[in-house]
């Protein structure tokens, strides 16, 4: 049977994370290959980085550190931030990447989507879609696509947009409520429910996580494959490991291979 | 022990390289990864490791370029019974034609078609993402001390292609996703594994390790 995962998110900057992660035994916090190594003990299902490096001339410290990574880790990487053409695409899955997330590219030319997949594979296209909640207490739900960190509106609807790059040849959603996140307040899981409703592929939830019954009900309420989060993992508020067995209590098929051991 | 990766444009070939030492160290045994699609190097190689990533196609496309590549591989394989293995895409590329974008000619080692996963239950997300146990349809070297079944160990997979073969006799292994996926597939001195042996962590340095001391 196939199994939920679960994603710690770092975020790169410069080559460097920018939210240290809170392990004893990591020598150097900022390192994302040393954090990656971490988590990859630590029994994550995956990992995303998202670079969030300003400029594009600085891209080459993160190949390095992708590249890094995929040789020290047995473990799949998806990659986002800053793809711009087929081009940062290719760059990345050459570096080692398994999946490459698309994001403010995909919004501004959906083109982009298919060349990539048709190229890659589907399996290994994310499209990262920035949701905020733009109906009023009362009215039918309705979500827009938000771009630059959720400061710009793009008038898009996120229901339809989720379906149209799924039909464009995505693998995979990574699906972030740019109300919840940060907040600790759980998943935004009526946006969550309804794009996994809407498409046929699998849906990652991310964005306000803080607690671990917010990770189980993003599978259960929202319908997701996986969940990301940042935040409670770097922190130590909890391990991957506590995550995973508080998810397969709750019912939940989980992959717990070695976490017996660990914390 | 010399070990032929082969590179033949299809993807990044450092997770694969580095777990193949892993494995090495595991077996004790003493040795290289050589990549490269020389037809000398795939001539002296001990093992053969062909990776592949994205579309049938243009990975089908990308090996025939590849001057002397597919008869070296012949012959090291067929001919003089090199042990095989092939990844992903690579494993794919073993069957007589894959049907991802219209029709391809595979290498044809194995009898079957690569299709589309269909799976029986219509709430199952394709592609199959993530991490998944094996049931065993054949006993086989490669899968010695491997905890098999639903409480067993899990394998990385990451498609929406599978590789149907003729027959039941070179089925190694499925994984259960609305029905049996192609897991593992094998014949004579070939295997190949839909999941990514290089990302499975326990499950992928085992299974890698017990091909290197696989000595059919």
């Amino acid at each position: 049977m196939l199994k939920k995962r679960v994603i710690p998110c770092l975020d790169v900057k410069n080559g460097r994370v920018v939210k240290g992660i809170n392990f004893v035994d990591l020598a150097d916090v900022g390192d994302p290959v040393e954090s990656a190594k971490a988590y990859d003990a630590a029994g994550a299902d995956e990992l995303c980085f998202l670079d969030i490096t300003a400029s594009h001339e600085n891209r080459g410290t993160l190949l390095d550190v992708v590249r890094r990574t995929a040789e020290n880790c047995f473990m799949p990487v998806t990659v986002g931030g800053g793809v711009r053409d087929v081009e940062d695409v290719r760059a990345l899955m050459l570096a080692g990447a398994d999946k490459v997330s698309i994001n403010t590219a995909a919004v501004r030319d959906r083109s982009i989507v298919g060349r990539a997949a048709e190229k890659f594979g589907a399996q290994a296209i994310v499209v990262a879609i920035d949701a905020k909640r733009v109906s009023r207490d009362g009215e039918a739900p309705r979500w827009e696509i938000f771009t630059h960190g959720g400061r710009n509106p793009t008038g898009i609807d996120a229901i339809a947009y989720a379906r149209e790059v799924a039909d464009l040849g995505a693998g995979e959603i990574l699906l972030t409520s740019m109300d919840r996140d940060g907040t600790k307040a759980g998943f935004d899981l009526a946006l969550t429910r309804a794009v996994s409703d809407a498409v046929t592929i699998p849906v990652v939830a991310s964005g306000g996580v803080g607690t671990l019954d917010h990770l189980v009900e993003g599978v259960r309420e929202g319908g997701a494959s996986a969940v990301l989060a940042a935040s409670i993992f770097h922190y130590g508020t909890f391990s991957i490991a506590e995550a995973k067995r508080h998810m397969a209590r709750a019912g939940l098929p989980m992959r717990l291979d070695g976490l017996e051991a660990i914390r | 022990m010399r070990i032929a990766l082969i590179d033949y444009g299809a993807g990044n070939l450092h997770s694969a390289a580095k777990a193949l030492m892993r494995a090495l160290d595991e077996t004790g045994q003493r040795g290289e990864v050589i990549m490269g699609a020389d037809p000398e190097v795939i001539a002296s190689a001990d093992r053969i490791v062909l990776p592949g990533d994205g579309a049938f196609r243009d990975c089908r496309e990308n090996l025939a370029v590849v001057s002397g590549l597919e008869a070296a591989l012949d012959h090291a394989v067929r001919s003089k019974g090199r042990p095989f293995l092939g990844i992903c895409v690579g494993m794919q590329l073993l069957a007589t034609r894959g049907l991802e974008r219209g029709i391809t000619q595979g290498l044809g080692w194995i009898p079957g078609d690569v299709v589309p996963l269909a799976p029986a239950d219509p709430a199952l997300k394709v592609p199959h993402m993530g991490w998944n146990t094996l049931a065993m349809t054949s006993s086989h070297p490669v899968l010695e001390g491997i905890a098999l079944g639903p409480q067993g160990l899990h394998a990385y997979f990451l498609h929406s292609f599978h590789l149907i073969p003729e027959g039941t006799a070179n089925l190694i292994a499925t994984a259960e996703y609305g029905g049996p996926v192609s897991a593992i597939v094998g014949r004579d001195t070939v295997i190949g594994t839909q999941f990514h042996p290089e990302k499975s962590q326990v499950l992928g340095v085992k299974l890698l390790a017990n091909f290197l001391k696989w000595a059919p």
